[in-house]
């Protein structure tokens, strides 16, 4: 893994998820990338010349469900899960892309 | 200099499923927000994805029509981006291994023919609606939408001019509702395009493109086209450069503003989604799918011409929508004679359609009931008025016509008795007028055919009463 893992990197994330770190926490952030990359790099050591690629652990394949519609959770019970909302809508900071 | 303009679309067309792609929430539009959702769909953590095999149909179906190769082994990817529209943060679509690929669209413009290739079409889900309304400047969210299957249709660039656009909007969005795999309807945001657009000079590499969202009528689509090619145009000629980026079609105000930089493949970290099993389609599958693929509209417009007499004009129109073309055959279906149905459904029936501004994915009418109608008015059984109104009552409130045209007194009067009863009386109450026509004034005869339908009331066929009177007024004559 080539990334270097450097400010710019982390500015760059920051752009890409909408959030804003601390000093404190790109240094964090640092070290747990590296530790993360570096664990990931290991699995280039292994040979894989001769295992066919596969995108899923298990072979099965068309594990499927009918075209039924079935009743929808209560709109009061899901907007439990919401940080914010008014009783209708779930409500976020303003997200009209500038 | 001069330019030269080069598109491609992505077009998404929203699945008519009776649920969402990968839980069991209606994929109905509208509903009160945030009704047709569950965990899955809200992205709880824990939830599974399962996935609704109509999707992958509608897929095979639409992918054959568009003489796409379909692939045997497919299977979704996670497409991992940050916005509130999208509550796992990530969109289940595919990447790696589309469904359908290299297939095209035939256009004609000015009598050109043209291909349109295909570059592929892949699966994915739907993500919620923003509304951008809330006071205090946040946003609302409606999950209704989130998890809807869509089709990404991708086109190569190989478009030229705004009407080329149009004309493969029309046919694909034709395609698709003969297809029933999706309701179409732009203003419901059932088919959204994204225009990717960039200019060149005439014979040079490809330039810079732009990407325009957010167009949502084949109006606007035209309008932002114009926009953008002459905004890049500009730019160019005056020396600077184009940057790659997202842009939003405002319509009201008429122009594009930028939304973002266009984020590259590799920032949206695809990778194979786990929860998600390969799909394998074999043999079978494939030559079911092909057994219900329906009629495609052009070979439709062929066969009325050629089955029916009616004009290339007639059956274009006829098979401008499905629905109509639909109703159409269920007349003919029932017997209805193929040229005066032709000729009412394109008549009368749209021009109601006009006058009570109902699109035709909205039309409902029963086409036994109109085959009906067609069968009275052909046989003289009633007069032209009489249709006109019956149709108006089955159009309106789906009257059954038989019991509508008695109870209302349409049928015609064929009753030689009562007819040449009418005559008499008018004649004998109409003297003068009688002589002035033996006279030679046989301009009265107009005023005497009146009075003669007037007794017998809006039912009188007309043709017999004719006959009879001239029959009556001749005779008289010639026994004076």
């Amino acid at each position: 893994m080539n990334v270097p893992i450097d400010d710019n990197l982390i500015t760059y994330l920051e752009d890409l998820s909408y959030l804003t770190f601390s000093d404190d926490e790109k240094n964090r952030l640092k070290a747990e990338l590296k530790d993360i990359l570096g664990c990931m790099a290991r699995l280039g050591e292994l040979n894989v010349e001769n295992v066919p690629e596969r995108s899923h652990p298990f072979d099965n394949v068309n594990a499927f469900r009918e075209d039924d519609a079935l009743p929808s959770f209560d709109r009061g019970l899901i907007l439990q899960n919401a940080p914010e909302c008014d009783g209708e809508a779930f409500i976020a900071p303003s997200a009209v892309a500038g | 200099m001069k330019w030269e303009i080069v598109m491609g679309l992505e077009v998404h067309a929203e699945l008519s499923t009776k649920s969402k792609i990968f839980c069991g929430c209606k994929a109905a539009f509208g509903g009160e927000p945030n009704t047709y959702v569950c965990p899955v769909c809200c992205g709880m953590p824990g939830t599974l994805p399962m996935l609704n095999r109509a999707v992958i149909e509608y897929a095979i179906r639409t992918g054959l029509m568009l003489n796409c190769e379909i692939a045997r082994t497919c299977k979704f990817d996670r497409k991992n981006y940050f916005y509130p529209d999208l509550p796992k943060a990530y969109q289940v679509s595919q990447l790696y291994a589309p469904i359908c690929s290299g297939g095209f669209v035939e256009i004609e413009v000015n009598g050109q023919k043209k291909r349109i290739r295909i570059r592929e079409i892949h699966m994915e889900e739907d993500a919620g609606k923003l509304i951008h309304d809330s006071p205090g400047g946040k946003t609302r969210i409606d999950f209704n939408r989130a998890g809807v299957g869509l089709l990404e249709i991708v086109s190569e660039p190989d478009f030229r001019s705004k009407d080329e656009v149009l004309a493969y909007l029309a046919r694909l969005s034709e395609t698709l509702l003969y297809l029933g795999v999706s309701d179409c309807k732009m203003q419901e945001g059932s088919l959204r395009a994204d225009v990717n657009i960039s200019v060149r000079p005439f014979g040079e590499a490809l330039g810079v493109r732009t990407e325009m969202k957010n167009i949502n009528s084949l109006k606007a689509i035209g309008r932002a086209i114009e926009y953008e090619s002459a905004r890049q145009i500009e730019i160019l000629e005056n020396g600077g450069q184009i940057t790659q980026e997202t842009r939003r079609w405002d319509d009201e105000e008429g122009k594009s503003c930028g939304m973002r930089k266009k984020e590259n493949a590799w920032d949206y970290r695809y990778f194979p989604e786990p929860d998600l099993l390969p799909i394998f389609i074999d043999d079978k599958w494939l030559e079911r799918a092909r057994l219900t693929l329906p009629e495609p509209a052009h070979r439709k417009r062929e066969r009325y011409i050629c089955e029916y007499g009616l004009s290339e004009h007639e059956a274009f129109v006829l098979t401008g929508h499905k629905n109509i073309s639909d109703l159409f055959e269920n007349v003919l279906e029932h017997g209805g004679e193929p040229l005066e149905s032709a000729h009412l459904i394109m008549g009368e029936i749209m021009r109601l359609m006009n006058d009570s501004g109902t699109l035709p994915e909205d039309l409902s009418v029963d086409g036994r009931k109109l085959a009906i109608l067609v069968d009275l008015v052909l046989r003289s059984k009633i007069s032209r008025g009489a249709y006109k109104e019956a149709v108006l009552a089955v159009y309106a409130n789906d009257a059954e016509p038989e019991t509508y045209v008695a109870q209302q007194g349409l049928l015609m009067m064929s009753d030689g008795h009562i007819i040449s009863e009418a005559v008499d009386m008018v004649l004998a109450d109409y003297s003068d007028a009688v002589m002035d026509y033996r006279a030679g004034k046989i301009k009265v005869f107009g005023f005497l055919m009146g009075q003669v339908m007037k007794k017998l009331g809006r039912a009188g066929n007309p043709d017999l009463a004719q006959s009879a009177l001239k029959k009556a007024l001749d005779a008289e004559v010639g026994e004076g």
